[in-house]
């Protein structure tokens, strides 16, 4: 029974990779550590609980939408998506697959070391690594960049301007 | 009718809506482009807060409450936010200090707000806290830059400080939900984060070569629900289509 169970959730999990992130399509809500838990009640109830990457981030909704559809593809149909605020999702919660599928899709992944944002003016810059040539000689354009999880950045070496996925 | 924890609720919320609201108002005026699609990111980051505090206020409400109709079917008198965010938003310089004053003040209050033993209240206060440290920081940057840059941009600075600063003080008063909600450790003791925000604000003035000013008539008020005639004109525009055409969904 137990196994059973184990199982169950195990193909559930299976299920939800195939849900993409809206925004960065490359990455699945399990990349994003979106997913926080997959729990079968004694009922047979399945319940998903999921949190959001950023307060403002309007791809929940969507996000909220897909999984509902997949399990209902998938043939389930007693279940509860639950929304949840704590803990606070952090870009530590992003897979190493993730970030791979990041930065060959063009984005810089976050660093792996979390640089402890203060609130102090002009902070020395995080190095940041060109998704398209390696170089670390790469310059902050503006802290907020094409989403409210990206900052833009400029390459040096290869001209090239990108994307980084900010630390959070 | 009158619960504190509601009460208290729909300020917060009200604070980041209309301010949200203000902000947006720069989409595609931004002077350039880096810094439109910046001020409109913290539009967004508070717009989240308010939809978070607002989905809260709707379940303590209960009835046909939603998001939607706290936003969009209350009038003038029943916004609780204060008059700080509900200033025209005038030049760069005077959006850019409004939202130094505000993000100041709020991660501040977020700092302690994420310890409320109200658990819905803490939970979203600590999921906005790290957002209002990156407010925080651009919004120094500029003042400093402003502040300390041109005659003409220092001369923007104090025009907006002077306008400004009558709306300062309300931040740091308790309203009657505040202290009815202290007891219980659910809100935060506004006046008590007075003395750490003035630091902030004097250490970069100080880089700005900016001043504080002195003896300032404060107005107040908007915790209370008496506002200045801006919020009406902030109110016809934001709830015009759900007026209009009740219950339209997109
Ligand atoms: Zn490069």
């Amino acid at each position: 029974m137990v196994d059973e169970l184990k199982i169950e959730q195990q193909k559930i999990w299976r299920i939800l990779e195939t849900v993409a992130d809206p925004e960065v399509p490359v990455l699945s809500i399990i990349d994003l550590g979106i997913v926080r838990n997959v729990e079968i009640g004694a009922s047979g109830k399945l319940k998903i609980t999921i949190t959001p990457t950023y307060t403002g981030c309007p791809a929940m909704d969507v996000i909220n939408m897909s999984i509902r559809m997949v399990l209902l593809e998938n043939g389930f149909k007693n279940f509860e998506i639950k929304n949840v605020l704590s803990p606070a999702w952090t870009t530590e919660w992003m897979s190493e697959a993730g970030k791979q599928k990041l930065k060959a899709y063009g984005i810089a992944p976050p660093n792996p070391k979390q640089i402890v944002c203060t609130t102090d003016a002009f902070q020395e810059e995080e190095a940041i690594q060109c998704p398209h040539c390696n170089s670390y000689n790469t310059q902050l354009i503006s802290r907020f960049g094409s989403t409210a999880c990206k900052a833009l950045y400029k390459c040096n070496d290869c001209m090239e301007p990108f994307d980084y996925f900010k630390c959070h | 009718m009158n619960d504190p924890l509601i009460d208290y609720t729909l300020h917060l919320a009200d604070n980041t809506l209309i301010l949200a609201q203000r902000n947006s108002e720069w989409c595609a005026h931004g002077p350039v482009l880096e810094q439109d699609i910046a001020i409109t990111n913290i539009s967004l980051d508070i717009l989240g807060q308010a939809r978070n505090f607002y989905q809260y206020a709707a379940i303590l409400l209960g009835d046909d409450a939603t998001e939607d109709t706290l936003a969009f079917l209350r009038d003038n008198r029943e916004f609780k936010n204060c008059l700080l965010v509900e200033q025209e938003n005038g030049d760069w310089g005077k959006t850019i200090l409004r939202q130094f004053i505000f993000s100041n003040y709020q991660y501040l209050l977020y700092e302690k707000l994420q310890h409320s033993k109200d658990e819905q209240l803490a939970a979203v206060a600590a999921k906005a806290l790290k957002e209002v440290t990156y407010h925080l920081q651009w919004s120094s940057e500029w003042v400093i830059r402003l502040g300390d840059g041109t005659d003409e941009s220092h001369q923007r600075m104090m025009n907006a400080i002077e306008e400004l600063w009558p709306y300062v003080d309300e931040l740091f008063i308790n309203a009657d939900y505040e202290n009815e909600l202290l007891a219980d450790n659910i809100a935060v003791d506004v006046p008590s984060l007075k003395n750490k925000w003035i630091e902030k604000i004097t250490s970069i003035f100080d880089e700005a070569t900016l001043q504080i000013p002195q003896n300032v008539f404060a107005k107040t008020g908007g915790k209370q629900g008496v506002h200045t005639e801006k919020l009406g004109y902030i109110l016809a525009e934001m709830q015009f289509m759900q007026r209009a055409y009740p219950n339209s969904v997109w």
